[in-house]
């Protein structure tokens, strides 16, 4: 895996919205050839959509031909409900950009039939040609998507009943009323995230510290959903200092080592070109 | 891209790069409309995975709900109250004309006259929808002739009256239809008043109070007494004073009645032309009552000549400036201050925000007639009627069920 660590939460939303910009524009997307995004929701990457939206206004950057599948979607909350992952990612991102609302793909925990609904999206994705870079976030239970602590590692899109941890964590988004937290969604597998080519996850505070540890620093583990992304060929982990606060000295410094020779390699190619 | 509404075919618009008044406050957020009304564009983007066929710029400017002047007796040297046999081409050419002040709605104020007026006058006019063509007409505001003798303004004497036995008949005696009428403005305090304002009430038709002198305690009865919707409309054009005493409070008063039922609104009309109404009452009533201030422009024929002197009808006029005199007097003889001009000076005058400055002119008289949410705001579903503004309140195009209607510059 990359282990990228920035000094606080704005300079690793913006430096993981630069990597999914480059690798947008890198890719060349085209009406014969998406770019398949996978994206999650949350208050970590709320940063790093706003970079996004900046660097479109800019012209930097075009979601015309990019395919986009979010992780979840709560079960029974009416779409419009502010709380709803689809109200986020309107008012966060796609009601900004210029993507086409076909491409945009979030799972309907309204649909008559949840099972066929969670088929159908895996059947999406393949259609997709598969998922080019998958965005997520980690739970402090260290949960990849809602898939909660004792998930298969093999597991594909389904029903999920959300654990005590994840409901207390987001009880603040329902007036801090518990009754009112959705208790089920739907969610990608984490077999479905592995399938991706690429996978970065974003993980900033220090809440979400133990969680990184027991992710890269202890075995792959159902309990710590996360750690499945040690046997995936190409992870990102992109945090800020405090999200490291649980690793080893020795951890942190190599990576930051690692990162500094990729920036000096990837300059003096620049500069050669020059 | 290809587009895919599976709702309707109709084309969409988008403004952006504007502020929006919506949720009492300034927004920056895009308005879409489609078919005439104001549209959501995350069911848009869900539902029908539909998107924006023409985009508008705004250029940074404000959009607020069209205005709506619920009292204006005519202008550019037209006189509703005049009964003539084009009416309708009067009333015509100046809901045209307003639309150059931000106004998408109006309701042609009728001065007490006799019968004759009305007969032949009301007909005339239908409500109907505003367009290219001009401000919608929302039903005539009919000021008069039930309205009390010692405070009538303006009004002439011999025309007023009084509520005979079986007060409604005798009302449509005087008026001949009903039909086209949104606002009756009469005095409370005359006997048989209370049914009347019943009837009407329960006909839709708001009631206003023309009459300042009335003790609160009847004011107030007259208002807790409807049932259905009933807005108390104080109107100022009738009494020269508002007066207050600490033992009579008059309309000052009623506008902060503990009297009043819960869930009811009176709501107050102000001229804010920055002659008609003291600044510091205009500051009063808004501090007292913000959510109930009305502002009317109460305009007069004059309204929108040019200055120096106009014959109309039997009197002549001399504008100069803001100020519309009897020629060779100092007497005023009504308000010609345009209702983008009395926004701006609301907010000037009474420290208010720029929200509640728009929503005086277009969110207040949209309840007061209960026509709100469909006019006078922007919520999804709402018509589309706007008027854009920049930073100064002044007004640079206007929108009447999406369609441009009027454009500064052109």
């Amino acid at each position: 895996m990359r282990l990228v660590i920035l000094d606080d939460y704005d300079l690793a939303s913006e430096w993981a919205a630069k990597y999914i910009r480059n690798r947008i524009v890198q890719f060349k997307p085209s009406a014969d050839r998406f770019f398949t995004l996978g994206l999650p929701t949350g208050s970590t990457p709320y940063g790093c959509y706003q970079k996004l939206i900046e660097y479109y206004r800019h012209g930097d950057i075009s979601f015309k031909y990019v395919k986009t599948f979010n992780m979840d979607e709560y079960v029974g909350l009416p779409r419009a409900h502010p709380e709803s992952y689809h109200s986020y990612m309107w008012n966060n991102f796609f009601k900004h950009i210029d993507i086409d609302p076909a491409n945009a793909h979030i799972l309907d925990g309204n649909a008559q039939n949840l099972e066929e609904e969670c088929q159908a999206y895996e059947q999406k994705i393949a259609e997709a040609g598969g998922i080019e870079l998958f965005v997520g976030g980690i739970g402090p239970d260290g949960h990849i998507a809602f898939n909660e602590p004792g998930s298969s590692l093999v597991s594909r899109t389904r029903v999920k009943t959300l654990a005590k941890d994840t409901i207390v964590a987001n009880a603040r988004f329902f007036g801090n009323d518990l009754s009112k937290v959705p208790t089920m969604a739907l969610t990608v597998g984490v077999g479905t995230v592995m399938d991706a080519k690429e996978v970065m996850i974003l993980i900033t505070g220090a809440h979400k510290a133990f969680a990184l540890y027991k992710a890269i620093e202890e075995g792959v583990n159902h309990m710590w959903t996360v750690s499945a992304f040690q046997q995936h060929p190409r992870t990102i982990f992109v945090c800020d200092e405090d999200a490291t606060l649980e690793l080893r000295v020795k951890t942190v410094k190599y990576f930051k080592a690692a990162n500094l020779h990729i920036y000096l390699y990837m300059l003096s190619i620049r500069l050669a070109l020059a | 891209m290809p587009s895919n509404k599976s709702v309707s075919d109709a084309p969409i618009t988008q403004f952006i790069n504007c502020r929006i008044l919506r949720d009492n406050e300034l927004q920056r957020e895009d308005l879409w409309v489609r078919e005439g009304r104001i549209l959501d564009p995350e069911k848009l983007f869900f539902d029908e995975q539909g998107y924006a066929d023409k985009r508008v710029d705004c250029g940074g400017s404000i959009i607020a709900p069209g205005f709506i002047d619920v009292q204006i007796n005519g202008g550019y040297g037209i006189d509703f109250s005049q009964a003539s046999e084009d009416v309708s081409d009067g009333v015509s050419f100046v809901a045209k004309k307003i639309l150059e002040h931000g106004v998408t709605s109006f309701c042609p104020t009728l001065v007490t006259s006799p019968p004759e007026v009305y007969h032949k006058v009301l007909p005339q006019v239908k409500v109907h929808d505003g367009g290219p063509h001009g401000a919608g007409v929302l039903g005539f505001h009919l000021e008069g002739p039930f309205i009390s003798a010692e405070k009538k303004g303006a009004h002439p004497e011999k025309y007023l009256r009084t509520f005979k036995s079986g007060g409604l008949e005798h009302l449509m005696e005087v008026y001949g239809s009903l039909d086209d009428v949104a606002i009756v403005t009469l005095a409370p305090e005359l006997p048989g008043s209370q049914s009347v304002v019943r009837e009407l009430s329960q006909r839709g038709i708001t009631v206003s109070l023309g009459e300042h002198r009335s003790q609160l305690l009847l004011v107030s009865e007259s208002v807790s007494v409807q049932p259905g919707r009933f807005h108390a409309l104080s109107n100022p054009s009738v009494s020269a004073v508002v007066q207050f005493h600490h033992r009579d409070p008059g309309i000052v008063g009623l506008l902060t009645s503990d009297r009043i039922p819960a869930g009811r609104v009176v709501y107050y009309g102000m001229i804010a032309d920055g002659i008609h109404t003291n600044p510091a009452a205009l500051r009063i009533a808004h501090r007292a009552h913000p959510s109930g201030l009305v502002l009317v422009t109460d305009a007069i024929t004059a309204m929108g000549l040019p200055p120096g002197r106009h014959t109309l009808g039997q009197q002549v006029i001399e504008i100069q400036g803001l100020h519309a005199y009897v020629a060779g007097t100092k007497t005023l003889s009504g308000s010609i201050a345009t209702m983008d001009m009395c926004v701006r000076h609301f907010k000037q005058v009474s420290g208010c925000s720029v929200q509640e400055a728009l929503e005086a002119a277009s969110l207040h008289p949209a309840q007061l007639l209960g026509i709100s949410p469909k006019k006078g705001k922007l919520d999804y579903g709402s018509d589309a009627d706007l008027v854009l503004l920049d930073e100064g309140l002044n007004v640079k195009a206007t929108y009447i069920s999406g369609e441009e209607v009027w454009r500064k510059g052109q």
